[in-house]
């Protein structure tokens, strides 16, 4: 699905990633756990093209592609999705409306006749129900004064709507309550399939309780320092990262 | 230091065939207002730069061009397709100008309930020069500056609202200026009146409108008298040729327990100044003073405003925001002076813009003057670049830069638009701001929140 190799990244001039290789298999749920800086978000950014993420040296291979040119709409449009750490509030425009033209920009895209309100409205319906999104939530406009835990179900909301095959989670369990994290590992475990990647970033094990990785990687200090399986989030609760962080040191 | 040789005086020619306007011309007390506003122009000429509150605009660009008062010859050119701020129509009533004179075959008045009149100024001239007596001037009344002094002394047309006690008009009211349909450069003085009296309620809709191309100059002045617990609420939009300079000056007294709301769109000219001065002079008096400005190119755009709080009570809200492309400039000056008697009185100001390039440029001048000493006033002014995390945000999510970059704009806006509660009004406002946007192939329907 995914095929990152030798990646160099600098933001203003200041290298963040320095030689990162990973490698994402189709059908397959990944978890990326590392110390707070190490560039877990500057590498979901990168994936997802964000402008001023300069890669330097390396490779991004996305379904055998590369996509390191590549505008971010149109990665969104080939199928990659990344779920905000921080998603951004936009005010003025409606939630329903933004969703609409969010999915009618990918179909575009994609050749596929667009979606007219009513059509959309249908399908949005069986979205919401499944992720106990209120109606409220849809007519306000986009994040706007919406609670930590609101923002977050509203981006698993836009990832089932869009459909991707490649879904990045930059810590979509902060900030979440018991309920609100099973509600939203669902949904996340719903869009699972054989032929559906997931990238899940998270500090935390609780999270690999409900949406279990094939495997867990650590991040440190710009570059894969370990891949396991799912055993090496309990190990690093247990340890933490000194390990690593020493070893990049 | 100002001498006389600092002075730009463009249309002397104007000013010296003004007696002969014939609106009013038998009219001793409008003959004698000219001659005294001809001889304050005389010693003032244009605004420069060198004063305080014309800095940032300069109008020497007026002087490029030499321009010919309109007559009521050049009413009669033939408008192709009639301009409207509706897209479904308007249901209320109309008067349509031409060049600056009122074109009564293209407008419809009649539809305004018992009570209400709206005429061109002539014919209120003819029908009942002592209401016009009783009210030209006494709102308007300052002597200080050149551009009211100016229309005193030139004026060639305008309107009359007046809505009599207890009358509440339903359907806004339009009134329509469509410029630049001549051969050469005309300018135009219109001068209205607004007057409502107590317990009256009324929406208007001013649009100035350029069709063709080429330079014209239009100085309005519109004078609003508000009685006691009377409501106006009146948008402008302006939406003149590029050629286009469009200076205005519209004062308003607003008495006890009534309400002024104003909310001015501005998209067209190469230059344009809206002057708004509201005299708050009776307990519970509010007024809501709002505006956007979308500039591009090298327009410029400049709004300038000054609320008095005289009496205890009062209350004012101001908010303008603006997006600015290109070499565009914007002008914001705006003053709340809390009189010393004042007390309890409310003033916001906040003045917000958006620049879309590096060659963009806005002046802003939030300012609170205050002499009583229990108020609730707040002001503030930002300005910034298009936001680039949102942006990222939109594009990551399949929304192609220039549509992003679109929707970031409208929701810059949305504040301002909310302010604006009459549907109908809504809709148009909205709709004009959607087909200025840089990229149009936004479907803008249900943007805002439902
Ligand atoms: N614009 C920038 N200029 C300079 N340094 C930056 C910039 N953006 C991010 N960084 C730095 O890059 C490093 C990695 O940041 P990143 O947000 O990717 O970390 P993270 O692993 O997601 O951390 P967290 O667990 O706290 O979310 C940090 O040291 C951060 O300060
Ligand atoms: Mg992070």
């Amino acid at each position: 699905m995914l095929e990152i190799s030798g990646l160099h990244v600098s933001v203003d001039g200041k290298e963040i990633i320095k030689g990162l290789d990973l490698k994402l298999e189709t059908g397959k749920v990944h978890a990326i756990m590392g110390p707070n800086g190490s560039g877990k978000s500057t590498l979901s950014y990168v994936i997802a093209g964000r402008d001023g993420y300069e890669v330097t040296a390396g490779d991004i291979l996305f379904k055998g592609k590369s996509i390191i040119d590549l505008k971010p709409e149109d990665r969104a449009a080939e199928g990659i999705f990344l779920a905000f750490q921080y998603p951004v509030e936009i005010p003025g425009v409606a939630n329903t409306t933004f969703l609409r033209e969010s999915a009618n920009a990918v179909r575009r895209y994609r050749g596929e006749d667009e979606l007219d309100a009513m059509q959309f409205i249908r399908i949005l319906r069986e979205k919401v129900k499944e992720l106990g999104v209120s109606d409220d939530l849809l007519k306000r406009a986009v994040n706007t004064g919406f609670s930590g835990g609101e923002k977050k179900r509203n981006e698993i909301l836009q990832m089932s709507v869009l459909e991707p095959s490649l879904c990045v989670l930059d810590e979509t369990d902060s900030g979440l309550d018991i309920d609100a994290l099973k509600v939203v590992s669902e949904g996340v475990n719903r869009l699972r399939s054989p032929d559906n990647t997931m990238l899940v970033i998270t500090h935390y094990q609780r999270l690999l309780d409900y949406i279990v990785p094939d495997y867990v990687h650590v991040l440190a200090d710009g570059r894969i320092q370990r891949t396991g399986g799912k055993e090496l989030a309990l190990e690093l609760e247990q340890n933490g990262y000194a390990e690593f962080t020493n070893a990049a040191a | 230091m100002t001498t006389l040789t600092d002075n730009i005086l463009p249309f002397s020619d104007i000013l010296a065939a003004a007696s002969d306007n014939p609106l009013g011309q038998d009219l001793n007390w409008l003959q004698n207002m000219r001659n005294a506003n001809g001889a304050l122009y005389g010693d003032m000429g244009l605004p420069t730069i060198k004063l305080e509150d014309w800095k940032y605009t300069n109008l020497t660009s007026l002087t490029d061009t030499s321009y010919r008062s309109a007559i009521e010859a050049d009413g009669a050119a033939s408008i192709d397709v009639m301009p409207c701020v509706f897209q479904k129509g308007n249901p209320g009533a109309r008067l349509v100008f031409v060049n600056g004179m009122p074109r009564l075959d293209l407008s419809t008045p009649d539809s305004l309930p018992y009570g209400v009149t709206l005429e061109p100024l002539a014919q209120v001239a003819l029908r009942d020069p002592a209401f016009l007596e009783s009210h030209m001037g006494k709102v308007a009344d300052d002597k200080d500056r050149s551009l009211l002094a100016l229309n005193g002394a030139a004026m060639n047309s305008g309107y009359v609202l007046h809505v009599s006690k207890g009358v509440v008009i339903d359907s806004p009211i339009e009134i329509v200026f469509i410029g630049g349909v001549a051969e050469e450069p005309l300018a135009n003085f219109p001068r209205n009146l607004i007057v409502l009296e107590e317990n009256s309620q009324a929406d208007i809709v001013v649009h100035n409108v350029g069709v063709g191309v080429g330079a014209y100059f239009v100085n309005s002045v519109n004078e609003v008298s508000l009685a006691q617990s009377s409501r106006l609420r009146m948008f402008g939009v302006q939406e003149d040729a590029l050629e286009a300079t469009n200076v205005s000056t519209t004062c308003v007294n607003v008495s006890k327990d009534a309400r002024f709301s104003n909310f001015n769109l501005s998209l067209g000219g190469r230059l344009s100044r809206h002057e708004t001065y509201v005299a708050l002079q009776g307990t519970g008096a509010d007024c809501k003073i709002d505006g956007a400005y979308l500039m591009r190119g090298r327009q410029h755009c400049d709004n300038t405003l000054r609320i008095d709080h005289l009496v205890p009570d009062t209350s004012s809200d101001v908010l303008f925001k603006g997006v600015l492309d290109d070499e565009s400039r914007a002008v914001f000056q705006g003053k709340i002076v809390v009189h010393r008697d004042a007390q309890r009185s409310d003033g916001q100001m906040h003045n917000k813009s958006m620049l879309l390039s590096d060659g963009a440029e806005i002046d802003t001048k939030p300012e609170l003057e205050i002499y009583a000493d229990d108020v609730k006033c707040s002001h503030g002014a930002a300005s910034g670049h298009v936001d680039e995390t949102a942006l990222f945000y939109m594009r990551s999510r399949g929304i192609p830069d220039a549509q992003a970059r679109n929707l970031l704009i409208q929701s810059f806006l949305a504040q301002s638009l909310d302010r604006v509660t009459v549907d109908l009004i809504n809709d148009a406002l909205l709709e004009k701001i959607t087909q200025w946007l840089p990229a149009t192939c936004y479907r803008q329907q249900e943007w805002i929140e439902e």
